[in-house]
């Protein structure tokens, strides 16, 4: 086209005059979830503030005398090792059964499974994540919590119940009533990481290009061999980070814990002793203290413990998908 | 000159779903030389190709009829175990697919898994030197047996692919394009490496490039249509072409 040619100019159209705002619209939006971080972490920060000079924070962390309503006699303390304890107690036991499980199923679903089965198992995955966690604690505290107490404990001074107790693997007190216990607030967070670590392994998986495995089984190694020995150190990095993310989905979760882990305060010596964790405490106790005092402003300090706590494995996830990418590249 | 024939094909028809992509195919290839297969694309010789250590068959969608004999025995017999075959006929890709672990680890692979006791790591050791002796990288590379295969040159991951087939002691060895993603100076020492390995393995090689054919085989085979056309001696073949359709494609008129 030569470069002289007039351009006509355009009728002026509806459409011109709204596309500034609409411009903005859109901007605000992709701001929007910076904009929410920033004002929760303000929120957090500027209640938890003033306790923060005021708390003991040695016994905030090496005690568990957890008293929030004072007594005579029985003056306010704020030691939170126990329910710090609890929070990573059950995080640890949903992780031992969850990144197995769900490395498992992400190889089967990317590397066995095909078809019609393959879609299935895909879209129940997904379907297993928009569970509420409220009906998981549910499931905790009627279903689970009822097969742990059968299993593990039995009368006291039977011989089943003795070696429970001496392995540590039962309360020496029977434990609650209802079976909610460290064990299975442990299995119930499992069962709900395990989509999140299934459906980021098999992205991961996915990742991997075709040729390394065409490579693999062009020199002779079946499915398995090209897993283990090929893809699973291919993907290692974006399986690291899927492991890190359900890890911080367990962490974090609140309504199932506190229906299924017993809510009781102290550090736990059998694998089915009460416990109770972080977010459950500021679940509980929130409603019933009073707005500004003491008690409120530690809530908040538990909040920033987990909001760190959180971040980090979140960024520490981030990074190691970033070195995922870049080893890619490379 | 009677010589032994390594791969011979009857009548070998091939289907991706409800396209055949081979129409009966016969060929017989000469064992210790290189054979290259050529024709334009879409001809069907890739697939052929990937017929002789059936990898075809990761697509679920492939059917295979008729015969494909590699020293005496039909590999599409019920009985032939695919980790066995591919033990015997190994196979090198368009892309350098060197495994994204060490360069001893991609060279010891194959041994891995086809060993059935522990190998100790003299053998193995042993084993890597010769491979990368074997395919001139030894000098390059022997200071850097640990970095990552993917790090490496293209034209140096391309001869550790080679090198990697080498410890299975392979009858054959398959080479699909395999300098298309290299440049002037790695195809000519790949194709110098197929001539140092000529003789020992049986060598088949589809190419694109008519001028690779020419310089680096023994014997060609042209394909079109999905059908054999004419297989002689590479010499023979470019210079008084049997077939006018060969005649036709060796002077550019189409492909």
């Amino acid at each position: 086209m030569p470069e002289n040619t007039p351009v006509k100019r355009r009728k002026f159209q509806f459409f011109d005059f709204i596309e500034k705002p609409m411009e903005l619209f859109i901007r605000i939006c992709g701001w929007s979830s910076i904009i929410g971080i920033a004002t929760i972490f303000v929120f957090i920060f500027k209640e938890a503030g003033p306790m923060v000079p005021r708390l003991d924070w040695v016994e905030f962390f090496t005690s568990s005398r957890w008293i929030p309503n004072p007594a005579p006699g029985n003056p306010a303390s704020y030691g939170a090792l126990a329910l710090i304890v609890g929070t990573f107690g059950t995080t640890f036991i949903a992780l031992i059964i969850a990144v197995p499980v769900g490395l498992g199923a992400a190889v089967y679903i990317g590397e066995f499974a095909t078809g019609k089965v393959k879609e299935t198992l895909k879209v129940v995955i997904e379907l297993l994540a928009a569970i509420p966690s409220i009906v998981w604690g549910f499931i905790g505290l009627m279903v689970l919590g009822p097969l742990v107490k059968s299993i593990f404990t039995a009368a006291p001074g039977s011989a089943w119940s003795k070696i429970m107790v001496t392995l540590q693997l039962a309360s020496a007190d029977g434990g609650t009533t209802q079976g909610t216990n460290l064990l299975t607030g442990g299995i119930i967070l499992a069962l709900m990481s395990v989509p999140v670590i299934v459906s980021l392994s098999e992205d991961a998986l996915r990742a991997v290009p075709d040729n390394f495995r065409e490579a693999s089984l062009a020199l002779g190694a079946n499915t398995w061999e090209t897993v283990r020995r090929v893809l699973f150190p291919a993907a290692r990095n974006g399986l690291l980070a899927a492991c890190l993310l359900g890890m911080g989905r367990a962490i974090g979760e609140t309504m199932a814990v506190l229906l299924a882990t017993g809510h009781s305060n102290r550090i736990p010596e059998a694998l089915t002793d009460p416990v109770r964790t972080m977010t459950a405490t500021i679940a509980a106790e929130m409603g019933e203290c009073v707005q500004g005092d003491d008690h409120y402003r530690v809530l908040f300090i538990l909040g920033i413990v987990l909001f760190v706590i959180t971040c980090a494995v979140n960024v520490a996830g981030d990074l190691i998908i970033k070195g995922v990418k870049k080893a890619n590249k490379a | 000159m009677t010589q032994t024939n390594a791969i011979t094909t009857r009548d070998l028809k091939l289907w991706y779903g409800n396209f055949q992509a081979l129409l009966g195919v016969s060929v017989d290839i000469k064992q210790g030389q290189i054979t290259s297969l050529i024709g334009p694309s879409g001809c069907g010789k890739t697939t052929l190709l990937r017929c002789f250590n059936r990898v075809n068959e990761r697509y679920g969608n492939v059917r295979t009829e008729g015969e494909v004999k590699i020293l005496d025995k039909n590999i599409y017999e019920p009985d032939v175990s695919l980790a066995e075959l591919r033990k015997r006929v190994g196979m090198v890709f368009q892309r350098p697919n060197p495994l994204p672990i060490s360069v001893y680890e991609n060279v010891v692979f194959g041994m891995r898994i086809h060993s059935p006791q522990k190998l100790t790591t003299s053998d193995l050791d042993d084993a890597v030197e010769k491979a990368l002796t074997e395919t001139g990288l030894w000098a390059d590379l022997k200071d850097r047996l640990d970095a990552k295969a993917t790090t490496l040159q293209l034209e140096q991951q391309q001869k550790l692919c080679i090198a990697r087939l080498l410890p299975l002691k392979p009858e054959v060895i398959l080479m699909d394009e395999p300098c298309s993603a290299l440049d002037v100076e790695g195809t000519k020492a790949i194709e110098e490496l197929m001539w140092s390995l000529a003789g020992k393995f049986t060598i088949v090689i589809v190419t694109h490039n008519m001028a690779q054919a020419r310089r680096a085989s023994h014997e060609c085979i042209f394909m079109l249509m999905g059908e054999f056309v004419e297989h002689s001696r590479t010499e023979d073949l470019f210079l008084n072409p049997r077939n006018p359709k060969t005649a036709e494609y060796i002077e550019g008129r189409y492909g």
